[in-house]
C-alpha cells in the first residue's frame, strides 16, 4: 500500500541529494537483456542507478542486493524489493547455485541486472572483481555487458562518514563488453571487465561537459 | 514586507510584458529553425531554443513563486541556493576533512540564513555568513588534521556558501525592506531587480550574436563582446529606466539603479566565468536545457543582489 508513494519519494530525495544524471556514451537505453556492472562506493549505488534509468527501463531492471542485509527485516525487504525491484542473493557462497539460477532467469526473460562486482567498497579506487560476473556472462551469452561508472558517489559519502555532502553524480553508461571468449581464464575476463570500467573516468573532475546532451540523445 | 496582493492590474500588465516577449522570442526562434541551413548556424539556433524553451519554465516558476506570496518566493531561493552550491562543491576538489563542513552548509547554513531573512533580522543575517560561517568552516576542516591545500580549500568553501548562498539571499530579503512612501507590494522591487539582470543578459547575448566583433576576453568569456556588452547593457539599462513605475525610485535614480545592476551582473558573470576556466568546465552543471547549470543563469544575479539590496535600503529606507 505504502510502496506505491514511497518509491518515488525515495527517487526524488535521491535526485535532491545527488542529481542522478545518466550519461549514454557507449550505448543507447534500450529493453534487452543487460548486465550493468558499476562501481560500488556508497550505499547509495543501487536507489542512484536506479534513479538514473529511465522509468520504462527501470520497471525492467533489477538490482541485485544481499540477502543478509535486505531481507533482515520486513521494511528492508519491502523497500529493496517493492520499491526497488532488488533482487536479494544469498551472498555467504552457500547456495551459489542457487543465486546463479535466479539471475540467469532474470536475463532468460528478458529483463536486466545490476551487480556491483567489487562486493566491498573502497577509498575511490575500483577494486578487484569477484567472478560472479564472468559465471553470469558464461551462463548467458546474450547478455550485454554494460558497464557503469558511478561518479562522485565516494565523495558524497565517504567510508565511515554517516553524513552525506550533495554533489551532482553522473553515471557513465560505456560500450558493451564482449562476453568472455573460449579460451578465456576467469581472471583475464574479470581484469578486462575492471579495466571498461576504469576507462569510463574522465581527467578532469568536471560532470558537466557540453556535448553531453547531444551524447545522451544518441 | 508589504502584505498588499500582488494580483493586480500592475502585475497583470508586467505579466503580459513577459508573456508577449517569449511568445515573440519562440516565433523568431521558430522562424530561424525553418530558415538556417549551416552547421554551426543550426546548432546555435538549436541552442537558441533550448534556452527560450527554458525561459518559459524559468518565468513561470518564478511567476508562480511571487503570486505564492514571501514564503514561497524565499523557499524557492533556498532551494535555489541549495542548488547552486551543490554544483560549485561539486566541481571543487574537497577532501575528507572538508566533510562536516561542507555538510552543515548545506543542511544548516542554507536554511538558517533564509530563515534569518524571513525572520527579518537584518543586522545578523548580513553578517552570518562572512563572520561566523566563515570562521566556522576552517575551525571544523582543521579538526580533520590534514593541512595539505588548507588555504586553498578554505577559500574553496567559503567562495561556495558567499556566490551560492550568502549573495544570492538578497535578492528575495529585497521582499522585508520597509521603504516609506512605496505602497506598492515589494515583490516588485525583487521583479525588478530580476527583470533587469537577466534582459541585460539576454540582450548582451543578442547584441552579440547579431553585431558582436570584438572580443572581450576570449580567455576567460569566448561569447562576451564589447558591442554585445555596450548594446545589451544600454538597452538593459533603458528597460529599468522606463520600469521605475514599479519602483520608489524616480525615473534618474532608476536609471542609476539599473546601471549598477547591469554593471554588477556583468562582473559577476565574468568573475565566475574565470572560475569555470580555472576549474577546468564550460557550464556550471546541465540543470537548465540550452543555458547550464543554476549558477550559468544567475551569475550576474549573484553579484547584483547585495548591492542592489544596500544602494536600496541605504537611501530608500
Amino acid at each position: 500500500m505504502m510502496i506505491p508513494l514511497l518509491r518515488p519519494a525515495l527517487l526524488g530525495l535521491t535526485r535532491l541529494l545527488v542529481g542522478a544524471r545518466a550519461s549514454w556514451e557507449g550505448c543507447a537505453p534500450a529493453d534487452v537483456p543487460r548486465i550493468y556492472f558499476a562501481n560500488h562506493s556508497s550505499h547509495l549505488d543501487t536507489l542512484v542507478m536506479m534513479a538514473a534509468l529511465p522509468r520504462e527501463l527501470r520497471a525492467r531492471t533489477h538490482p541485485v542486493a544481499a540477502l543478509d542485509y535486505w531481507g533482515g527485516s520486513a521494511l528492508r525487504r519491502s523497500v529493496a524489493v517493492g520499491c526497488l525491484n532488488a533482487l536479494l542473493v544469498d551472498r555467504t557462497g552457500k547456495a551459489t547455485a542457487e543465486v546463479m539460477d535466479a539471475m540467469a532467469a532474470v536475463l532468460e526473460d528478458g529483463r536486466s541486472l545490476i551487480l556491483f562486482p567489487e562486493g566491498t567498497r573502497g577509498d575511490g579506487a575500483v577494486q578487484p572483481f569477484k567472478s560472479g560476473l564472468y559465471h553470469l556472462a558464461r551462463r548467458v551469452p546474450g547478455a550485454e555487458l554494460v558497464p557503469v561508472l558511478i561518479e562522485n558517489l565516494n565523495r558524497v559519502m565517504p567510508k565511515g562518514m554517516p553524513l552525506p555532502v550533495p554533489l551532482i553524480c553522473t553515471m557513465r553508461f560505456g560500450a558493451p563488453l564482449p562476453p568472455p571468449v573460449d579460451g578465456e581464464d576467469k581472471a583475464a575476463f574479470l581484469e578486462r571487465a575492471r579495466d571498461a570500467l576504469v576507462a569510463l573516468s574522465h581527467p578532469s573532475p568536471s560532470p558537466s561537459r557540453h556535448d553531453s546532451s547531444q551524447r545522451t540523445a544518441q | 514586507m508589504t502584505a498588499e496582493p500582488l494580483f493586480q492590474p500592475l502585475f497583470l500588465w508586467l505579466a503580459g510584458a513577459a508573456l508577449g516577449l517569449l511568445t515573440v522570442a519562440t516565433l523568431i526562434g521558430a522562424v530561424l529553425a525553418h530558415r538556417v541551413r549551416s552547421p554551426a548556424g543550426r546548432d546555435t539556433v538549436r541552442n537558441l531554443n533550448a534556452r527560450i524553451r527554458s525561459w518559459w519554465v524559468m518565468v513561470a516558476l518564478f511567476a508562480a513563486a511571487m503570486l505564492l506570496g514571501g514564503t514561497v518566493t524565499l523557499v524557492l531561493f533556498a532551494l535555489l541556493s541549495y542548488l547552486a552550491l551543490r554544483e560549485f562543491i561539486t566541481l571543487t576538489p574537497t577532501r575528507r576533512g572538508d566533510h562536516l563542513g561542507l555538510f552543515l552548509s548545506f543542511f544548516v547554513v542554507v536554511p538558517l540564513q533564509y530563515w534569518l531573512i524571513g525572520f527579518g533580522w537584518y543586522g545578523l543575517f548580513s553578517i552570518f555568513i562572512p563572520v561566523y560561517v566563515f570562521m566556522a568552516l576552517p575551525s571544523l576542516a582543521v579538526l580533520g588534521a590534514d593541512p595539505s591545500d588548507f588555504l586553498t580549500r578554505t577559500a574553496k568553501a567559503q567562495w561556495g556558501v558567499m556566490v551560492a548562498v550568502y549573495c544570492l539571499s538578497h535578492a528575495p530579503a529585497l521582499l522585508w525592506l520597509d521603504i516609506p512612501g512605496y505602497d506598492l507590494p515589494a515583490a516588485l522591487l525583487l521583479l525588478y531587480l530580476m527583470t533587469v539582470a537577466q534582459l541585460s543578459d539576454v540582450f548582451q547575448y543578442v547584441f552579440g550574436k547579431l553585431w558582436g566583433r570584438t572580443r572581450l576576453s576570449p580567455g576567460i568569456s569566448p561569447s562576451k563582446t564589447v558591442e554585445g556588452l555596450l548594446g545589451g547593457g544600454l538597452t538593459a539599462v533603458a528597460v529599468g529606466t522606463g520600469l521605475h513605475v514599479i519602483t520608489p525610485f524616480s525615473p534618474l535614480q532608476a536609471a542609476g539603479m539599473s546601471l549598477a545592476i547591469v554593471t554588477a551582473g556583468f562582473f559577476g558573470g565574468f568573475v565566475l566565468s574565470a572560475m569555470k576556466r580555472d576549474l577546468g568546465v564550460k557550464d556550471w552543471g546541465t540543470l537548465i536545457e540550452g543555458h547550464g547549470g543554476i549558477l550559468d543563469r544567475l551569475d550576474s544575479v549573484v553579484f547584483s543582489a547585495p548591492l542592489f539590496f544596500h544602494l536600496t535600503r541605504y537611501w530608500f529606507t
